[in-house]
């Protein structure tokens, strides 16, 4: 039995870019699938062509049982949709958003209204209720633009870089509302840029790139295709690069990448702190000064870089760079 | 987080008029709370018009001939139907400014990925935008009173001539329409939807005695929607400068007037609907 969203060979071109390049996608009710990959990577596309938004020119897709193509209709009842940009009007206040919202998905006047008070509650939102969006933070704004795919507490959820610009306070509390929303059975599509997230709220992790899946598995099976941890190091001395290396190889499960001008050396490790604690060591005994060492998970740079040998392109923001050292 | 509630559930579709027609109201209601809250656009919507009366009644006053006078009391009572038309087509730049913004903030995926009605995002702009025109078209027929404008007609005709005015209005919202959902962005709605207005809002007999024009511009002139509006509305009002041209909507202006609105509300609503259903931003 297909799963709660399904999709085959699904293509979408936008004159000579191919956004979606035959994505099959599969998942099942309840579960979490995170849709990973760089800017332009297609997630937008294939979360459109999924909730009705566009058409594909090929492929066929079935969410909450209903086939998207045969009968959008039905699958708009069965879906909320958080897209990549907060959804809200500005001149409206968050309570007459949510309002409109419940309303439009056919809901009485009275309905909608108890509806929007309590998701305010919900998403910590009260205070504001009354204001126009316009005054929101992003982060306000975020919320309750999930909270409006969420009025008719849809089996199945949509949400397009739920996180991205936002900060790691905001970023906690919205992780901590989709967990809930998951424990409440709902099956979700989330696209995301970073590793981390997807490694904290999916189930399945589907790795895309140009318009493909390049790689599907739970975070542990690609982190184990990736190589798990890595240490990185900073030496003080250009110099000092060539015996920190060869430190690194006795310690390191896989090559060692070298970036020159930066005179920081990556390898993968298994061995967590303890072994951490050896490097350095080492390091000291060989009279290596560095400026910096750390212990990092792999980011979407290192999944990318070990899957097509390329690293991720077009990065926004770049706050995926940022996955601290401990 | 709280389990599905009973609120959070979906109510029956009943049939689809009345949903289409309820949907609509929605979209009205929101899109006029957000006229209350920019009070300023809707202050420049009258200002411009009030702009217009002043400056066409003061400025061009003594100068045109209408009828064989250049009395500018008459000109001043030939004027005020041409400024409410085109003051109704300003309506449109409007519309698809809204659209178009709404496209780009990523409110028209919101909608689109909702269970509501077709068209009812953009029937609910078109009818919110009617609103605020008659209110703009209540302001102006003072401000027209007071410069001298006066009807002499039944109480009956002058509403028929507003009707007809507030129909021209709503059929333009929907080339509005169209245009928003046509462009990327905002601004380029706001000037496209503004361009093509003064060629027909100019080529008409709005603003001058079109009898006077070049013989192939008269029956361009003659053949605009705009004019036959402007014409039933002059006609209507009982002021002056009704053309004798033999062009048939100029001799039927009340009929051609409704005939024009509604063929142009058939055309660009069906038209809109289908580009609204596969807009992408
Ligand atoms: N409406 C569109 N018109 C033209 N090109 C588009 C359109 N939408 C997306 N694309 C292109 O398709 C590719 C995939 O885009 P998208 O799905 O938005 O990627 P992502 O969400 O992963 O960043 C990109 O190259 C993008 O430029
Ligand atoms: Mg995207």
């Amino acid at each position: 039995m297909p799963g709660a969203i399904y999709a085959e060979g699904l293509v979408k071109t936008f004159g000579d870019v191919r956004a979606l390049d035959g994505v099959d996608l599969d998942v099942p009710e309840g579960t979490v699938l995170g849709l990973l990959g760089p800017n332009g990577a297609g997630k937008t596309t294939a979360v459109r062509c999924l909730t009705t938004l566009l058409k594909p020119d090929s492929g066929s897709a079935v969410v909450a049982g209903v086939d998207v193509l045969k009968h959008p209709d039905a699958v708009r009842r069965s879906i909320g949709l958080s897209g990549q940009f907060a959804a809200v009007d500005e001149y409206l206040t968050g309570r007459e958003n949510l309002q409109m919202v419940g309303q439009l998905y056919q809901m009485k006047a009275k309905q909608a209204k108890v509806r929007a008070t309590e998701l305010l509650e919900q998403f910590d939102l009260a205070d504001a209720a009354d204001r126009p969006t316009k005054t929101y933070s992003g982060g306000m704004r975020r919320r309750l633009d999930l909270a409006a795919a969420l009025v008719v507490s849809p089996p199945v959820m949509f949400m397009d870089e739920p996180t991205t610009g936002l900060d790691p306070r905001n970023r906690q509390l919205l992780w901590e509302v989709i967990k809930q929303l998951v424990s409440a059975g709902t099956t979700l599509l989330l696209t995301t840029q970073y590793l981390e997230e997807a490694d904290h709220l999916a189930h399945d992790i589907a790795v895309v790139d140009h318009g493909h899946v390049i790689a599907t598995g739970t975070s542990d099976q690609l982190k184990a295709r990736t190589g798990g941890e890595r240490v990185e190091v900073v030496v003080h001395e250009r110099e000092h690069i060539q015996a920190a290396s060869e430190v690194l190889r006795g310690f390191g499960k896989g090559d060692t990448t070298v970036e020159d001008h930066m005179r920081k050396l990556t390898v993968p490790v298994t061995g967590g702190a303890k072994l951490l604690a050896e490097v350095i060591r080492e390091l000291d005994t060989r009279g290596i000064e560095i400026d910096d060492i750390g212990l990092r998970r792999p980011t979407l740079d290192d999944v990318f870089l070990s899957l097509t040998g390329h690293a991720a392109e077009a990065k926004d923001e770049g706050n995926d760079k940022k996955e601290d050292a401990k | 987080m709280s389990a599905v509630t009973d609120t959070a559930r979906l109510a029956d579709r009943g049939n689809p008029l009345s949903q289409s027609v309820r949907d609509s109201l929605v979209i009205a209601k929101r899109n006029l709370i957000r006229m209350s809250r920019i009070p300023e656009m809707v202050i420049f919507g009258l200002i411009q018009p009030i702009m217009f009366v002043v400056l066409f009644s003061y400025v061009f006053g003594g100068s045109m001939n209408i009828g064989g006078t250049t009395d500018s009391l008459v000109y001043r009572e030939f004027l005020m139907a041409g400024i409410f038309a085109q003051t109704v087509t300003f309506a449109t730049a409007g519309a698809g400014a809204g659209i178009a913004d709404d496209m780009h903030k990523g409110l028209i995926d919101r909608f689109r990925s909702l269970p509501m009605a077709r068209g009812a995002v953009l029937t609910g702009r078109t009818l919110a935008d009617l609103v605020q025109t008659a209110l703009t078209l209540f302001v102006l027929a003072m401000v027209a009173l007071l410069v001298g404008w006066r009807t002499h007609t039944s109480i009956g005709e002058v509403l028929g001539a507003f009707g007809l005015l507030l129909l021209l209005g709503y059929a333009f919202t929907w080339v509005g329409a169209l245009i928003g959902l046509s462009v990327r962005t905002p601004e380029a709605a706001t000037s496209g939807g503004l361009i093509w207005l003064f060629p027909v809002t100019f080529i008409s007999n709005a603003f001058v005695d079109s009898s006077r024009m070049t013989p192939w511009l008269q029956h361009v002139a003659d053949w605009n929607p705009f004019s036959a509006t402007v014409q039933a509305c002059r006609k209507l009002f009982g002021n002056p400068g009704v053309s004798p041209s033999e062009a048939w909507p100029m001799q039927h202006p009340v009929w051609a007037s409704l005939i024009y609105s509604v063929l142009i509300i058939v055309i660009f609503r069906t038209l809109a609907v289908r580009k609204y259903r596969s807009a992408t931003a």
